[in-house]
């Protein structure tokens, strides 16, 4: 009886102490939420607001004096409209060429019928390990012709030997017999290929196929590296020279443009380029949210 | 008679050597041929590979050459290992050099506990909806771009912005945050933490789903607190990951984030800011001269290698599976 007592006090005390953590871990958690989305929150609300607005107050987690006229002025010159087109192509081109240069590599490297799969194996390791640098890199680029080409930006980026990897582990997977059947009913290589496997594989193309699509939306040093006309400039890098270098002749404006201006400044029109640029993925993003999560596993069980 | 029967059986012999060699070479032939189909399907990635990743090692012959404007690599003299000297003789190649170690190794120490941390109160947490929007928080930061996060920051951090205010608070002048020496390496570490602790937390997260609830329940039977199961189930099975994780990053070491670097820094800091990658960019594709560029590319190419073959061989004799 006395030790049945004794057992509920301690439970009623380790409730308590346990309720204690607990709010305490909540507290922390929300410290840990807040610090990565209180900057993009000010961001956001520095691009909306009036110029005074921004200049009396400190940290903004909501627009004061709502207006979009920073906004329009970004979207004005033309050139960031330009720069988005450039983004998109290399994004769309690039991931469609990436995904079919590695699913297809990756599929026959799981193959264990491919004699030499092993010495592929270490011809696409080696380059993992040992980069030949920034200078040849260049001059490969400037030998090929593709100084100032989009194509600078796509095709040296187009396989990542991380994803081929993890894409030839996740074909290992599939059960064998699947080819097995398929072959003795006289299916050819490229039909099991584009048939069977594929099919399968498409939750893990979808995830490694993100991956690769925010590598080029996010491209920036191959811009910087090999773009020098201002024509085929990424987002990242007239981004870059308006945000960081305060430059707003990027936008094909200048810093005249916003004398008088009571709704903007070259501050909240700085906000506004970060906000329009990060846009179309943070939309997307709580869809996209789970096959991150997923890809990553995926990779932490093989890596 | 004798002769004819000795090369009788001499050419029986030789026949019998040929007819087996060639058979294992016939059947190696056979089975390529066979497999025609997957060749082709691997021929763009090896072509890729040829191309962007192996055909660049010959433009590291220019570190060992003179580099001449407009002329073809196979006409520029061999200078032998003078740009390497001349390289290793400048003030700048030690500063840059220590400079990237010493961010590295910040961003180590100081960046590898916090997605622990965060890993290990995330997973004391009951309530679903709560965990997954403060995972969706701060899985974000590390999808963005350098450009976009390292903009935030700038505009965060800008005489005015907010830092600087609250600086001024514990009397910093919070006005030259992006130009001083004293903070900038700080700044470098405190938003590379920032930007990416949510999204290395995930392979903690993941390592703890692992655990079996069996062991959970067993030691609250024997009476352990919340506190004493975290010590001793959660942080031990979370200990493989966080050895490998540390590893791997000590192979990178020499990299030290070119893309933040190349976006916060300034003139006024490079004196602590200055890594190998955004010098190599400055002195090669800034200034021209190529030949030290591609000396300085191909030593941390060559210090990087050692590093990254070193520690995948420490993880593979702790008998953790490694990428070969």
């Amino acid at each position: 009886m006395n030790r049945v007592f004794e057992n509920t006090m301690t439970s009623i005390e380790k409730n308590e102490r346990s309720r204690i953590a607990d709010f305490f871990i909540y507290l922390a958690l929300i410290l840990f939420g807040l610090v990565s989305v209180v900057p993009i929150l000010h961001v956001l609300s520095v691009s909306m607001s009036s110029p005074n607005a921004v200049a009396s107050s400190g940290l903004m987690l909501y627009p004061k004096e709502f207006t979009l006229d920073s906004y329009h002025f970004v979207f004005r010159g033309g050139s960031i409209q330009r720069a988005f087109m450039v983004t998109t192509f290399i994004t769309v081109v690039g991931t469609i060429v990436s995904l079919f240069c590695t699913t297809t590599a990756a599929y026959a490297l799981s193959r264990d019928d491919l004699p030499g799969a092993n010495v592929i194996m270490i011809f696409v390791i080696i380059p993992m390990v040992f980069s030949a640098g920034i200078i040849p890199g260049y001059m490969l680029i400037q030998d090929l012709g593709l100084i100032n080409s989009v194509w600078a930006m796509i095709l040296p980026a187009a396989v990542n030997s991380f994803y081929l990897i993890l894409m030839r582990n996740f074909f290992e997977n599939i059960p064998k017999s699947l080819v097995e059947s398929a072959r003795l009913d006289g299916a050819s290589e490229f039909t099991i290929l584009l048939r069977i496997m594929l099919p399968l594989a498409l939750p893990a193309m979808m995830t490694i196929g993100l991956f690769y699509a925010i590598a080029y939306w996010n491209e920036f040093f191959r811009g910087i590296f090999y773009i020098t006309d201002p024509q085929n400039w990424p987002l990242q890098v007239l981004v870059r020279n308006v945000v960081v270098q305060a430059d707003l002749n990027e936008l094909g404006l200048t810093n005249r443009d916003l004398y008088g201006s009571q709704t903007i400044n070259q501050l909240t029109v700085r906000a506004a380029t970060i906000v329009v640029t990060m846009a179309p993925f943070a939309i997307l993003y709580p869809f996209l949210q789970r096959f991150f999560i997923k890809g990553i596993v995926l990779g932490a069980e093989k890596g | 008679m004798s002769i004819n029967t000795g090369r009788l059986s001499q050419s029986r012999q030789g026949i019998h050597l040929n007819k087996d060699q060639p058979s294992a070479l016939l059947r190696l032939l056979t089975r390529m041929w066979k497999a025609r189909a997957l060749y082709i399907m691997l021929l763009p990635m090896i072509v890729f590979f040829v191309v962007f990743r192996y055909s660049p090692y010959w433009g590291l012959t220019l570190a060992f050459k003179d580099f001449v404007p407009a002329a073809s690599l196979s006409d520029m003299a061999w200078v032998g290992f003078e740009h390497f000297e001349r390289l290793f003789a400048l003030p700048a190649f030690s500063e840059v050099f220590a400079n990237t170690v010493i961010i590295s190794i910040f961003k180590l120490v100081a960046g590898m506990p916090v997605p622990v941390l965060f890993a290990l109160l995330l997973n004391e947490v009951r309530l679903t909806i709560f965990k997954s929007s403060i995972q969706t928080v701060t899985l974000f930061p590390h999808f963005l771009s350098w450009v976009v996060y390292g903009g935030i920051m700038v505009l965060f951090l800008s005489p005015g912005g907010v830092v600087s205010e609250i600086a001024a608070i514990f009397g910093i002048n919070g006005n030259t945050l992006l130009v001083d020496t004293q903070y900038f390496r700080g700044i470098l570490v405190i938003t590379d933490i920032l930007k990416g602790f949510g999204f290395s937390a995930i392979l903690y997260l993941a390592a703890m789903t692992a655990i079996s609830p069996d062991l959970y329940e067993a030691a609250r039977v024997d009476g352990a607190n919340r506190w004493q199961q975290m010590r001793h189930i959660t942080l031990p099975s979370i200990s493989g990951v966080f050895v490998i994780v540390l590893i791997l990053n000590m192979g990178h070491i020499l990299d030290a984030g070119f893309e933040q670097v190349f976006i916060m820094y300034n003139p006024a800091v490079y004196s602590v800011a200055d890594i190998i990658d955004t010098y190599t960019y400055r002195v090669g594709l800034v200034q021209g001269k190529f030949s030290i560029a591609t000396a300085l590319g191909l030593f941390k190419g060559i210090i990087g290698f050692i590093l990254i073959v070193g520690s995948n061989q420490f993880i593979k004799r702790r008998g953790h599976a490694t990428l070969w």
